[in-house]
């Protein structure tokens, strides 16, 4: 092994930093998947008849699928029946403050960083915090109010604003749409909800963080945002999960509705429990993210920082319909250890004058495996589409891959397509540069793989960035020999 | 201030640095010429710790502490600095993020507050000044896209920035016009004073023209085959180095 490879090799060995289970009383159904198991979850959540009816043409349409098998990715199979598909902690009532809420939960947040109360206090952040499947407290929602905005948990959605749901549920991601869509829509949770009505600014980000908690439970979350004429919102998606070591699968789903000249910006800094170094324990997620830019001059935005999950199988994508729509991704992906990801976008063209811009860095150390997977489609009716790719993929050490898979299908003489794609390695010698001015070689990789990554974290808002930077640090970092 | 005593370094596996033998005093300014691939940038990097070099041989002590057990940042923080004879480039790393790390990492060291952003700006609009290094250069990523004139003067500017005890330039002067040479020369000799020391690698004695050396040592082949006054460098250029060849 060289000197880099040994210095790589242990910087790359750190453990997972949020690694506890809190022990609070859930209310759990019994483990398995059936029809039954279906109603139950919508009886529990005491849904009206329409939705308890998506669920089961779901279910249904579930059964007669097969899990993806085209991604670079060994999965393990998946014992649908061993898992738990509800559980929400136990709450006797309503809350009306954060006094009332359970100190443990509350304490849970606060090792993670997030503590509720300052949350409150801080400017501009609303928190929709999702322990498990149910929200167990939303601030900010009478600012909110104020504007028209809803932000809110999906089930309150569904009481509250059924014909909202009902119009714009499965419109980006039909139910049928893949293996894991499919579930999803049968045994979902809970999640957020989002409206921006015509013409109004959201003046904040709203900030939503998902945690995984009670052992053996499927998280199957259903995010629906929906952003009418003219109006701008700015979403925040974060995310750790205790260590343990039975797998966890994950299988949430994002829907974005972009109407006339809307834009939705959605930020994910993903960070759940990746396995050990050897590989066992981690997070399955399985995600299915997708935008549809029904306006024209309407634009949707991802950008994702993914560091956590054992495996990791997302595609955010953007269905441009409206002229003049544009459609972007922004994604950092690392991975260490055993870690594999499958990652990447659809942009898919369909209304005349549409752009996307697809800008991938990928970052894999340990032994661990790191894809780009990329459609852009441009259908003919799609006069004059643009898309600009780039497609970037770093290695840290010499037993780690990296892989490139752009697709491209294009139907339309007109439009322009471009894709760049490097490979690269950091180098002894700039690790040697940052060292000659006292700069440690922990701090040195931190420092190298951000500067690789900046173009990306710098489209997220600024306390993001500061966070996502910290984290892929963090998820190299290690004892230096 | 430096002892070096019979040093032997190798790189994979091949000898290179053969015994060599420098006392380096605090005030001195030493010179050390030679031909190419005689082992003068080895040596620079085995002072600056570089792992890929391994030390087969001999001693080197800087103010009494034995530097080979200190790895490279810490030998930095310790006061060396090596002006690299090729800068490398951190594409995404401002120059500002990189400098603030270094300063802050000296400063810790030492036992002292890291500087905010402010007092950090302000010292390096002061040093900027020393160096005549423009912002635009300042302000991009670490010797992204720099000439190569523009990266000797980077490394200058940041030896400036962490005011070293001991500064090994390593062919600094190399690439350079004369007006660079000359901003070059004042910045190495405003950061003069009597308790530090600078070991000047170069190939030409041009650059010994405005940074006058006390010794000037001729390595060659791995081995120093001459130590002298300053003269020996104008004797060198005269000659021309098949005299030492010749001689050795
Ligand atoms: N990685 C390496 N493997 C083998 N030989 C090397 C390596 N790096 C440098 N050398 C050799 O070491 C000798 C000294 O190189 P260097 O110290 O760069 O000389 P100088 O700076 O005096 O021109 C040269 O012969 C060079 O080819
Ligand atoms: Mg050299």
């Amino acid at each position: 092994m060289t000197e880099q490879d040994k210095i790589l090799d242990t910087v790359t060995k750190q453990e997972y930093k949020y690694g506890f289970v809190t022990d609070i009383e859930s209310d759990t159904i019994e483990k398995g998947l059936n029809e039954e198991v279906v109603r139950l979850i919508s009886a529990k959540k005491q849904e009206p008849q329409w939705l308890l009816d998506f669920r089961l043409k779901a279910y249904r349409k579930w059964l007669e699928m097969k899990s993806p098998n085209w991604a670079y990715l060994k999965i393990p199979s998946i014992d649908f029946q061993d898992i738990i598909y509800y559980s929400a902690p136990k709450q006797k009532k309503q809350l009306n403050s954060l006094d009332e809420v359970d100190p443990e939960l509350l304490e849970t947040f606060n090792k993670l960083g997030i503590p509720l109360e300052e949350q409150k206090h801080l400017a501009g952040v609303a928190v929709d915090a999702v322990m498990d499947s149910v929200s167990v407290k939303t601030t900010f929602k009478e600012t909110l109010a104020e504007r028209g905005i809803i932000f809110c948990s999906f089930s309150e959605a569904v009481r509250e604003y059924p014909d909202l749901v009902k119009k714009y549920l499965g419109n980006a991601v039909p139910y049928a749409d893949n293996y894991f869509a499919a579930l999803n829509s049968a045994v979902f949770s809970d999640g957020s909800f989002c409206y921006i009505p015509k013409g109004v600014r959201c003046p904040m980000e709203l900030s939503t963080y998902f945690r995984i908690n009670a052992a053996n439970t499927g998280q199957f979350e259903r995010t629906l945002i929906v952003a009418d004429d003219d109006s701008y919102v700015s979403y925040l998606e974060g995310c750790t999960a205790p260590q343990r070591d039975e797998n966890q699968l994950h299988a949430a789903v994002v829907e974005i509705i972009a109407l006339e000249r809307a834009e939705v910006k959605y930020s994910t800094v993903q960070n759940w429990y990746p396995g050990d170094k050897n590989g066992k324990g981690g997070i399955y997620n399985f995600v299915t993210k997708r935008g549809i830019c029904r306006g024209d001059f309407s634009k949707i935005s991802w950008t994702q920082v993914e560091t956590g999950s054992a495996i990791t199988w997302k595609y955010p994508s953007c269905v441009m319909l409206g002229d003049h729509s544009t459609g972007e991704f922004y994604s950092v992906a690392l991975t260490n250890n055993h870690q594999q990801a499958d990652t990447g976008t659809k942009m898919i063209h369909i209304g005349k004058n549409t752009r996307s811009l697809i800008v991938s860095k990928g970052i894999s150390a340990g032994v661990s495996n790191n894809s780009y997977r990329g459609l852009v489609k441009v259908a003919s009716r799609a006069d004059k589409a643009r898309n600009f790719s780039q497609c970037d993929s770093l290695l840290l050490g010499d037993k780690c891959g990296a892989h490139t898979f752009p697709y491209i299908e294009c139907s339309n003489k007109t439009a322009i397509l471009e894709h760049e794609a490097t490979t690269s390695k950091i180098s002894e010698d700039q690790i040697f540069y940052c060292n000659q001015r006292g700069i440690g070689t922990e701090d040195a990789i931190g420092m190298i793989v951000n500067g690789y990554a900046r173009e990306v974290l710098n489209k997220l808002p600024m306390e993001f960035a500061v966070e996502a930077q910290k984290l892929l640090q963090i998820s190299l970092e290690g004892s230096v020999g | 201030m430096l002892q070096i005593k019979n040093l032997h370094a190798s790189v994979d596996g091949k000898e290179i640095l053969k015994g060599i033998s420098i006392d380096v005093k605090p005030g001195e300014i030493h010179a050390i010429m030679g031909p190419n691939g005689s082992g003068k940038s080895t040596l620079a990097n085995v002072l600056a710790g570089h792992e890929k070099y391994e030390v087969t041989e001999g001693e080197i002590f800087f103010e009494g502490e034995n530097l080979l057990e200190l790895a490279a940042e810490e030998r930095a923080r310790n006061g060396i600095f090596l002006s690299f004879q090729y800068p490398i480039e951190i594409p995404g790393v401002s120059m500002v993020n990189f400098l603030k790390t270094a300063v802050n990492e000296h400063r810790k060291h030492k036992g002292l507050e890291p500087l905010t952003a402010s007092q950090f700006l302000k010292l390096m609009e002061e040093k900027k000044k020393v160096v005549e290094i423009s912002s635009q250069l300042t302000n991009r990523s670490v010797n992204e896209g720099f000439s190569g004139g523009e990266k000797k003067r980077n490394e200058i500017f940041q030896m400036a920035m962490l005011e070293p005890k001991l500064a090994i330039l390593d062919e600094t002067d190399s690439g350079l016009d004369i007006d660079a040479l000359r901003i070059v020369a004042k910045g190495v000799n405003t950061l003069k004073s009597p308790h530090n020391a600078t070991i000047v690698v170069t190939h030409y004695q041009r650059l010994l023209e405005y940074i006058v050396p006390d010794y000037v040592h001729v390595l060659y082949n791995g081995k120093i085959v001459k130590s002298a006054g300053k003269e020996l460098a104008l004797e060198l250029e005269k000659k021309g180095y098949d005299w030492i060849k010749n001689e050795s």
